[in-house]
This record gives C-alpha cells, structure tokens and sequence, in this order.
C-alpha cells in the first residue's frame, strides 16, 4: 500500500482547558500508517492532552475549548457526524497508570467487544488469545484467564491493558507512558513487542523518557508548552536536532 | 466542509482492514456499527428516562406545593387574616386562630433546641476529635440506633414512661411542651452530631498539627481553631435539626397534652401542655369533612410548615454554599 | 499549669455529656425490650386482634407494614436511582441541576405529615384512589426519595472515575458504562440508601394516617385499593384511642414495631461495611 495519505492529520489545533489554561497552541502533524510516532517533551508540555484529544476522550473534560480539526483517513473526528464510540474502537488508548476494570483478565480482555455487541464465544476466547500473544503477555496469563485481573504485577498489568486495546483490533493505538512505573525487564518486553505491533497498528506514544523515544521512534515530535518545536525522523530529531531548545531538552539541559 | 462530505469514510475504511485481520471471526467492523445503532435506538429510551426521573424530583416539590394551595389556599381567602392569626382554636364554633398552634411549634422546637445543640455539639466533638477509635465504633451504631427509632415509639415512650416522671417533678400534668422538647431533642441529636461530625472531619488536620506545635493543649485546638473552621457546618447542624423539630408530629403529639392555649411568656411555659402545628393536622384531619373551612385550614397550616421548613432548609444551604457542590469524580 | 487543668475539666465533660447522650439510647433499648418481650409470642405474631384489640395479635398490621414497604420500595427505587444516575454522570453544572439539588434539599425537609396532606389531596381525593394501599406506598415513596437519592448518588460517584475513562476508551457508550462498571460497583451502597430509606417508611406513621391506615381491620387487604392496617398506626391506636388497653400489648406492639424498622437499619449497616471490606480496588 503505497498510500500518500495521513493517517492522522492534526490541523491548526488549538485547546484550552475549562479553567483556562491554554494547553496546545496551532499543532500540526501527520502521521502515517504503521508508523510509530512519539510525542515527547517536559511534563505539562501537551502531550497527553493531544492524546486525549485524538480518540476525543478530551470530551470528558468540561468546558474544553478547541479550535482546529483532526483528520483520521481523511475525515474530520470533530465532525457533528462521527460516531465517538466507533472512533474509539478505531483509535484506542492505553493510559499511563494500568487501570485494570474490576472483573478477571479475561472480562478486560473482552469488554470493548462484547460493549460492541459480539457474543460468539469462539471469536472472543481467539481475540482474547492474539492480544495476550501481541501484548507479550500470553504465556504468563493463559492458565489464569478467569482469575481477577487485579492479581497481576504492575508489568503485567499494563501489558493487560494493552492487549485490552488490541482485542479492538483498532486502527491506531494511543500509548501515554506504557512503561511509566515499571521494572527494567518488563520495559524492555513492551518496547520489543512495540516493534511487532508496528507492523499492523499505526503507533503513537509519549515515552517515558528522551532515551526511550530515541530507542524506539519512526518519527517523532518535540513539543514544549503546547506547541510543537519540531517533528522529524528519528535520526534527525535525536542526533541532529535542528531547533536548539530541542537540542537542549535531548541532551538533557532541561525537563 | 472537507469533514462534511465524507461523513462515511469512518465505515468503509475499516470492514475491510478488519476482515483481512480477525481472519475465521465473521464478525466485522460493519457489523459491530450496526450492532451499535440497534443499542442506541434502547439507549436512546433509557437515557430519557434518566433525565426524566432527574427533572421529576422538581416536578415532585411543585406539586406537593401545588396541592397543598389548592386546598388549603381557601384558608388565607375566606378567613380574615386577623381571625386567622388570632389567639383562638376552636373549630367547633368556626374560631381557626392559628397563634397558638404557632406558639406550641414555637416553645416545643425551641425547648428541643436548648437541650438537642449542646447534647449534640459535644457529642460530635467527642466522636470526632477525642473518643478513640474503639469507642467510636462501639458509639456511633448507638446513634444510629437512635436515628432508627420510629417518631411514634419514642412518642410511645415519653407517654408511657417520661410523662410520669415529669409529673412527679411537680408539674401539673407529665403532658408538656418540655416533655415534648425533650423527646424532640433526642429525634435531632442524630441528625446535629452527624452533621456537626461531618463538619469537623473536614477541617484540615494541618490546622491541628499546626495549633498543637505551638503548644496549644488538645482542647484549645478545638475551641480556638476546629470549632471556627467548622462554624458553617455546625450552623447548618443545628438549622437541619430545628427543620427536623418542627416537623416532628407523632411523637409531639402523644405527648404534648394536645390544648390549644396559649401559654405564658417565661421559662414555666415549658410546663404547660400546649399543640402543635404538626399534631393538629394529625388529630384533626380524620374527623372533618372534605371540602369543609375546617378541612382548608388544616391545610393551611401544612402550608405554613411546608414554608418555614422549606425556609429553613434553603437558608441552609444558602449560608453553608459548598456543601451541596459536586465532588471530583462521577460525571461521563 | 492551669492550661492543663482546663483541658482536663473540658475533655471530662466532653466524655460525660456524651454518654449522657449515648446511655439514655441503650436504656431505652433495655426498658423496650423487658417490657415487651413477655407480650410477644407466635400467637401475638400470628393472630388477628380480637375483643376490641385487647386480645388476639398484630398480624394485620405487621403485613400491612411489609405491604406498605414494598409497594414503598416500587415507588421510590426506580425513580430515586435515575435521580441519582442523572445527578452523578449526566448532569452539567447549571442551573437545572442546581434546581433539582434544590428540590432534594426541599423534599428532604418537608414534615412527614405534609407528606400525609399531599397524599390525601392528591392521590386519594383528586386521583380517586381513596384511602389505599396505593395512595399510602406512593406518599411514603415520595418521602423516602431523597434519602434514597442522597445515599445513592453518594454511593455512585464512590466509583472511582478511572474505571469511566477506560470503558470509554475502549469504546463503550455512556450506558454501557454506567450499566457495567458504575451501577456493579455502587449497588452495595444503593442498596444500603434503600433499605434505610424503607427503615424510615416503615416507621412512619404521619404519612399514613389520611391515606391508607385503618383503625380496625379484620380481614387482610385483597387488592392495592383496600386500606390496611400498619404497625406504626396500629400502636398510636392502642396506646391513646381504646381506654383499658392492657400494658403488656401496647410494649410488645412498640417492640415488634422497633426490632422490625432496626433490623432493617441493622442489614443496611451490615450490607455497607461487609462490601467495603470486599471491594477490590
């Protein structure tokens, strides 16, 4: 597929919090299919809230004023017409603390889908199967489906979260902070499995760290109080950052 | 404009990605769509009904407000606002003087208040800030016990057992306003010390910390810094318990001695028997006719309660303000 | 070191009024059971009231109190859980919702036997149910509404808002997530604010008196349109309206009548504290 197009393409966005607070200011990026996009830079720069706003979970926040269109295929997400709960399904997010709902792994796994209305039980244990497999977190889980999800490590956890998100078989996939708040090994095990998921999913995430974003990003994009600084390949942004707050914040001046 | 003429771009795009990927699963992106118009259609239904029952609650003041005007309105019309607040009850001769219905409200609520507020304060200061926590446990199921008790049974209860006692202490009969206020102020303690409880937990515990390392001893702490910062929950304790008090029927009404007089201004009122509002609508509503001036009046009077309770709640509120805003949390 | 001395004096007298408050409580609990205990036995229970209701038992009244409680339960629950859904995951701050926390505070205060005039000018006279179970359940149903609300929207927004966020993310409608993550996880705490709701219900009795209770009944209620008797009217008859009414069935009534309208209170407490002790997050 030789496809020319965006997947993602955020146009003159601008939001502004209910109590004021300016978060982003004109963002314009494109992201394209199976490819794996990092958003990074220092805490409160507007990176989760860009998150949010691409599956419009920013519709939770009250009084959320936003300017500025999102394209996902080449259609407008803002559009009185889209059906939120279907982009959702399409663009899935996994959250920075792993939120397991209350219930066994297996419930997590399947919630999106039977929300969706699939019954079939042969369709839902073989989902089930490929996101724990994709997610790493298979061999670990498979003889405990049905025991409560609260009972796994933190690592475990997130990956269950993840999977959570695959099962959907989306489009894109929205990572804030995957591997915030856990151990070295299981890191590792969710950046390998990034590298997979890649080649199905288009990936967009905010890393836990600058070293993170340089050892897994396609591309990437520096923001610093909601605007972005600069957007280039991994290469370019890492090693040879054009804008010298970028350089700064790379090579750890700031943040 | 480029949005709007895609609007279905959102659908086709994906059956197909999804079919290739879930292989042997029938179940595609499209179906999952229509899978989800048919839910909305009964969420749709559901919803409504939510929002409904939500706007009902204010549909269920307005018509109590509503009935009670349609009959009880003819009191205020028909009667001359001087008979009607005049000093005189008595139906049988068409005399509806509301006075000393209000007086007996007035001594009965305020009895109870005198005795409930220090009962109740304190003993939300010793649940709050001294009791231990064993003690609290073992003492707050009594309160509670206490917030169960059925108005008629403690009414049972200061018939059969209080009114002798009262009697004995040398007051004409054990039937008084004070056996009424006494009665009254152990129906609101539960409603004060919990409240009051409330109102003390959510004083910061730096304010304590910081009183205490300058030395204050525990019971400064409370006098000079928990008791102020909590003064508007407490006004509101005791606001909600005087709303409670005056609206007290069946017990008021087993023991007040139920006369219509008015008493004398003085602390020996509290050892007369008088009525109360509340008890007079009680007694009297099964034996009148509907439709009758009688009739009226008794609701005439449930209007007066409806607005003095009403009153009192909403300037409640109104002083206290943050206790009725929303918490973090809740809310889609 | 007078500062120590006040401080001894105070918390004594803080210690001593409140158990001045508290021992009265127990004391009461104690005269209610010893006087009444004796009164009680399966033909009191079981038994209609008979010779002028000086002899016989309460069985009348103690069904027409469970009637009057469920149909209570019918009338109230529906409504005061879509308040509460509405006020927690549907309302925005403005004014119509501030007119609805308006609204509760009023309920809430409105005299119980306000509620009793309402019923009377509503359902039994302009609704023509007369004095029935019907008119009664709905008026105590009204009463009990914003308890009900009050504990249910408290025990609502207990859900912790992150199980929100996740079943939306995952593509769940509004519904769909209060139907499977919020109302699950509430429900201990709903049914906590119902049961002491109908505790309350049950108890009452100025509501009751113009629209369902009646003095002497000898048969049960045959349909939602008859009057019945009830416990809490059923013992302001006997203590104040039948001259010679022996002591003993005036206790045992009042004991029946508290043990059924505490225990209530009671499985609520119950309910609360086990589903905390259970919750998993």
């Amino acid at each position: 597929m030789s496809n020319p197009k965006p997947k993602l393409s955020i146009q003159n966005l601008f939001f502004t919090y209910g109590d004021e607070t300016e978060a982003l200011r004109n963002i314009n990026l494109d992201i394209m299919e199976n490819e794996l996009f990092i958003l990074f830079g220092p805490s409160r720069s507007g990176k989760s809230t860009l998150l949010r706003l691409m599956n419009r979970l920013s519709d939770l926040s009250e009084g959320g004023q936003r300017q500025g269109k999102i394209l996902f295929n080449g259609s407008g997400i803002f559009s009185r017409k889209v059906d939120v709960i279907n982009l959702r399904r399409r663009i899935s997010m996994v959250f920075a603390i792993p939120t397991p709902l209350p219930g066994t792994i297996y419930d997590n796994l399947t919630y999106g889908l039977k929300m969706a209305g699939m019954r079939d039980k042969a369709t839902l244990d073989e989902r089930v199967a490929r996101s724990l497999q994709q997610a790493a977190l298979w061999d670990e889980v498979k003889d405990r489906l049905h025991t409560s999800a609260f009972a796994l490590s933190g690592g475990q956890k997130q990956r269950l979260c993840l999977a959570r998100s695959l099962a959907l078989e989306p489009e894109v996939i929205l990572l804030d902070n995957p591997t915030s708040g856990l151990d070295p090994i299981s890191t590792t095990i969710v950046e390998q499995s990034l590298h997979e998921l890649k080649q199905q999913y288009t990936i967009i995430m905010v890393p836990h760290s600058v070293q993170q974003a340089a050892r897994v990003a396609d591309k990437a994009a520096f923001l610093l109080d909601g605007q972005v600084i600069e957007v280039g390949r991994q290469k370019d942004l890492f090693v040879n950052p054009k804008d010298q707050r970028t350089e700064d914040y790379v090579t750890g001046r700031f943040g | 404009m480029n949005e709007h003429n895609r609007p279905h771009t959102s659908t086709e795009g994906t059956s197909m990605k999804t079919r290739e990927a879930s292989g042997p699963s029938k179940m595609t992106a499209r179906s999952l769509w229509e899978n989800l118009k048919d839910q909305s259609a009964s969420e749709l239904i559901i919803e409504n009904l939510i929002r409904l029952s939500g706007i009902s609650v204010i549909v269920v003041v307005t018509l109590i407000f509503f009935f009670l005007l349609r009959e009880g309105s003819a009191a205020f019309l028909d009667i001359p606002l001087r008979q009607l607040f005049g000093s005189r009850w008595y139906p049988i001769e068409g005399l509806f003087g509301l006075w000393p219905l209000m007086v007996g409200s007035f001594w009965v609520t305020i009895g109870a208040v005198v005795i409930a507020v220090p009962l109740g304060l304190t003993t939300a200061i010793y649940l709050g800030e001294i009791a231990p926590l064993w003690q609290r446990e073992i003492l707050k199921p009594f309160i509670e016990v206490l917030a169960g008790i059925p108005s008629i049974v403690l009414g049972f209860l200061g018939w059969v057992a209080l009114a002798p006692i009262i009697q004995n202490l040398g007051a004409p009969s054990g039937l008084t306003a004070f056996t009424g206020s006494f009665i009254l102020a152990y129906m609101s303690l539960p409603t004060i010390i919990s409240i009051t409880e409330d109102a003390l937990y959510a004083v910061p515990k730096e304010y304590r910390d910081g009183s205490l390392a300058l030395g204050a001893t525990q019971w400064q702490t409370i006098w000079r810094v928990v008791l102020p910062a909590a003064r508007s929950g407490i006004v509101m304790a005791i606001m909600l318990g005087i709303g409670r008090a005056i609206g007290e029927t069946m017990a008021v009404m087993l023991v007040t001695g139920n006369a219509a007089n008015i008493p004398e201004f003085g602390f020996g009122a509290l050892f007369q028997p008088i009525r109360t509002m509340t008890a007079t609508i009680a007694a009297e509503m099964g034996e009148v006719a509907q439709g009758s001036l009688h009739y009226n009046v008794l609701f005439g009077i449930g209007i007066v309660l409806f607005v003095v309770t009403s009153g009192i709640n909403l300037l409640a509120t109104r002083l206290v303000g943050g206790r009725g805003k929303r918490r973090p949390g809740g809310r889609l | 070191m007078k500062r120590q001395q006040t401080q001894k004096l105070a918390v004594g007298i803080i210690t001593t009024v409140s158990f001045l408050v508290v021992v009265p409580i127990l004391l009461v609990l104690i005269f209610m059971i010893a006087n009444g205990i004796g009164g009680i036995s399966w033909t009191f229970l079981s038994q209609p009231p008979r010779s002028g209701m000086t002899e016989g038992g309460i069985l009348p009244a103690i069904l027409g109190t469970i009637f009057l409680t469920l149909g209570t339960a019918i009338a109230a629950i529906p409504l005061a859980i879509g308040a509460a859904i509405y006020l927690s995951e549907y309302a925005s701050d403005n004014r119509l919702t501030r007119l609805i926390r308006l609204a509760i505070v009023n309920l809430a205060g409105i005299p119980s036997i306000v509620y009793g005039l309402f019923g009377l000018g509503a359902f039994v006279l302009f609704l023509n149910f007369g004095t029935s179970i019907l008119a009664g359940s709905l008026t105590l149903g009204l009463m009990t509404l914003p308890v009900v609300i009050s504990t249910a929207e408290e025990a609502i927004l207990s859900v912790p808002q992150e199980f929100r966020v996740v079943s939306l993310s995952l593509g769940a409608t509004r519904w769909q997530t209060i139907r499977h993550q919020v109302l699950p996880h509430a429900l201990p705490g709903i049914i906590t604010g119902v049961i002491l709701g109908l505790g309350r219900a049950a108890g009452e009795t100025a509501p009751i008196l113009f629209t369902v209770a009646a003095f002497y009944l000898p048969e049960l209620p045959q349909s939602i349109f008859d009057q019945t008797m009830a416990l809490p009217y059923h013992l302001y008859v006997i203590s104040t309206q039948i001259p010679g009414m022996p002591m003993e069935i005036q206790y045992a009534t009042a004991l029946v009548l508290l043990l059924i309208v505490l225990s209530l209170t009671l499985i609520a407490t119950f309910i609360r504290s086990s589903m905390r002790r259970r919750r998993e997050w």
